[in-house]
């Protein structure tokens, strides 16, 4: 279709926004991809040398693609707010830290509290994922093909952690709202974390969420559903001596 | 904060630059940890003598004539290398003990960083680079070593505060993190006769190994003794005459990345001190799991 062959060469016109991080520095990227206005021709850029440079892409309010190529440091993405980050190698701690809106994907690893408080967008790691993935998260949603560390989802608010492979010890611990989907084993869960009843509803949004995150050849049936019992939403007056 | 790194060399022909790989490893830490810096490199063994590292705060006046006078007190032939603050003494292994005993002795002002069949230590008040251009880190040879980079939190911004910590022949550790019952186990081993530099919890962690590894214990298993028997956070890494080790409290908030090549083992605590090894784009990278003992040996 013409349409598409135009834009596909528009894009490939404002590709060249290439920040080689050996060349220029972390501040100059950053303050390049913060000076975007709504509408701005320049959509695609590229960062090259990465060498596990913290807060690469941070902050970033418009709908544009950044492709790292290589392995980030701390807080990679971090309060994303509409951009499609992919890293073409492994983050490290905090990776979509508060994320807003937008899309992160990580190729390889990720280290601890991936999507930690994250609000909104969809954070998908494509290795595996340490500790504390998705700690307090708000609303956002993480899809992880591997595994997942301890304490994953604690205090988990709203939103929808996925999970291909297995999850440490203390799943949810003190987990709210937040929807948990775990197809391997889960080393143990957290205070008040329970296994739930998949009924159609969450079928269809794993369905979607497992889509969305470009995962093929896996059924949302073979997951589990874990969530909040909610006995620690008000206080026990039998709990009384305890305090 | 603080930064740590490792270094387990498999292929022989990297051994010459040792200290230039590790060295560039530490700097690349520099901004997790500003107060102090140092390093322990482990050397090809010669067989035939041990080596004390020490270090004087006046190393003019204490290392003049040391080494006449160390070889009249001991009775056999000393030799003394002056680097900057630190001095590597040699002589006879079956004699290190009565050497350390007569430095003591002779100039009560040194202070002993480590002492062993193969390993140097230095470490300083300062930035890594200032460190490792002080003692000309980049120029030594060996077959692994270990580095810190400090920000204090448990005791004071001082030479003797600074990581790495040897406890015992040829054994150090550098630790990130803090441990909440090193008093208590400090009185213990001091109970067993062991002596202290410090009031340093990684001291403490450092002497833990090496009352274990006296009782007859490997690294392997004398690191996993620090998952029941210290409290804190820590990560650690662990240095010994043929060995190198990892280990990472349950908890495991402080960071910590591997790689292994045919060529080496190195650790992290980012990915940042990796970057420049080579063949690090080829390499298995992955992130020590918590409570999880990894030891390697020659």
């Amino acid at each position: 279709m013409p349409a598409t062959k135009l834009s596909k060469t528009a894009a490939r016109d404002n590709a060249s926004q290439v920040f080689d991080l050996d060349a220029m520095s972390l501040r100059e990227l950053n303050q390049a991809l913060h000076k975007l206005t709504p509408g701005s021709n320049e959509t695609a850029w590229e960062v090259l040398n990465p060498k596990g440079s913290h807060s690469v892409a941070v902050g970033v309010d418009q709908p544009v693609t950044i492709d790292v190529r290589g392995s980030v440091g701390y807080y990679c993405g971090g309060m994303n707010d509409g951009a499609a980050i992919t890293v073409h190698g492994s983050a490290g701690p905090g990776v979509g830290e508060n994320m807003m809106s937008g899309s992160i994907t990580i190729k390889g690893d990720a280290s601890q509290y991936a999507g930690a408080t994250g609000r909104g967008g969809l954070l998908v790691i494509e290795g595996n994922a340490s500790s504390r993935c998705g700690i307090s998260m708000k609303g956002i949603d993480i899809v992880v093909r591997g595994n997942i560390g301890h304490m994953s989802a604690f205090m988990a608010q709203s939103g929808n952690l996925v999970v291909l492979g297995d999850a440490g010890d203390a799943l949810g611990d003190s987990i709210y709202e937040a929807r948990l989907f775990v197809r391997g084993k889960v080393d143990s869960l957290g205070a008040d974390c329970i296994a739930k009843e998949m009924r159609a509803e969450h079928l269809e949004l794993l369905q979607g969420l497992l889509d969305r995150a470009g995962v093929t050849g896996v059924k949302p049936a073979e997951f589990k559903r874990y969530g909040s019992a909610r006995t620690l939403y008000n206080f026990n007056i039998d709990n009384a001596d305890a305090y | 904060m603080c930064g740590i790194v490792g270094l387990f060399l498999k292929d022989k022909a990297l051994e010459p630059k040792l200290g230039a790989m590790l060295s560039e490893m530490l700097i690349s830490l520099s901004d997790r940890g500003p107060d102090s810096a140092g390093i322990a490199i482990y050397g090809a063994p010669t067989g035939n003598e041990a080596k004390i590292t020490v270090q004087s705060a006046k190393p003019e006046r204490d290392f003049r004539g040391l080494d006449t006078e160390l070889a009249k007190a001991i009775g056999v032939p000393v030799s003394v290398a002056v680097k900057s603050t630190h001095a590597v003494v040699r002589t006879k292994p079956d004699k290190i003990d009565e050497a350390r005993e007569a430095i003591q002795a002779l100039r009560p002002d040194i202070r002993i960083m480590g002492a062993g069949d193969v390993v140097e230590i230095y470490k300083e008040v300062g930035l890594p680079e200032a460190v490792v251009e002080r003692f000309d880190v980049r120029h030594m040879t060996g077959t692994h070593g270990i580095g810190h980079t400090r920000m204090a939190t448990e005791s004071a911004v001082t030479t003797m505060g600074a990581h790495p910590f040897s406890t015992g022949a040829d054994q150090c550790l550098v630790h990130n993190g803090s441990l909440s019952n090193h008093n208590n186990v400090r009185r213990e081993l001091v109970r067993e006769g062991m002596t202290f530099e410090t009031e340093n919890d990684t001291e403490v962690a450092a002497a833990y190994l090496s009352s274990q590894m006296a009782h007859g214990k490997n690294l392997g298993e004398a690191l996993e003794g620090t998952l029941s028997d210290l409290d804190g956070f820590f990560t650690f890494v662990v240095g010994t005459k043929n060995g190198f080790g990892v280990v990472r409290d349950p908890i495991a908030c402080k960071p910590a990345v591997m790689a292994e090549t045919d060529q080496y083992v190195a650790f992290g605590s980012e990915y940042r001190a990796l970057t420049k090894l080579p063949g690090i784009d080829n390499a298995r990278v992955w992130e020590p799991e918590p409570a999880t003992v990894y030891f390697w040996e020659h």
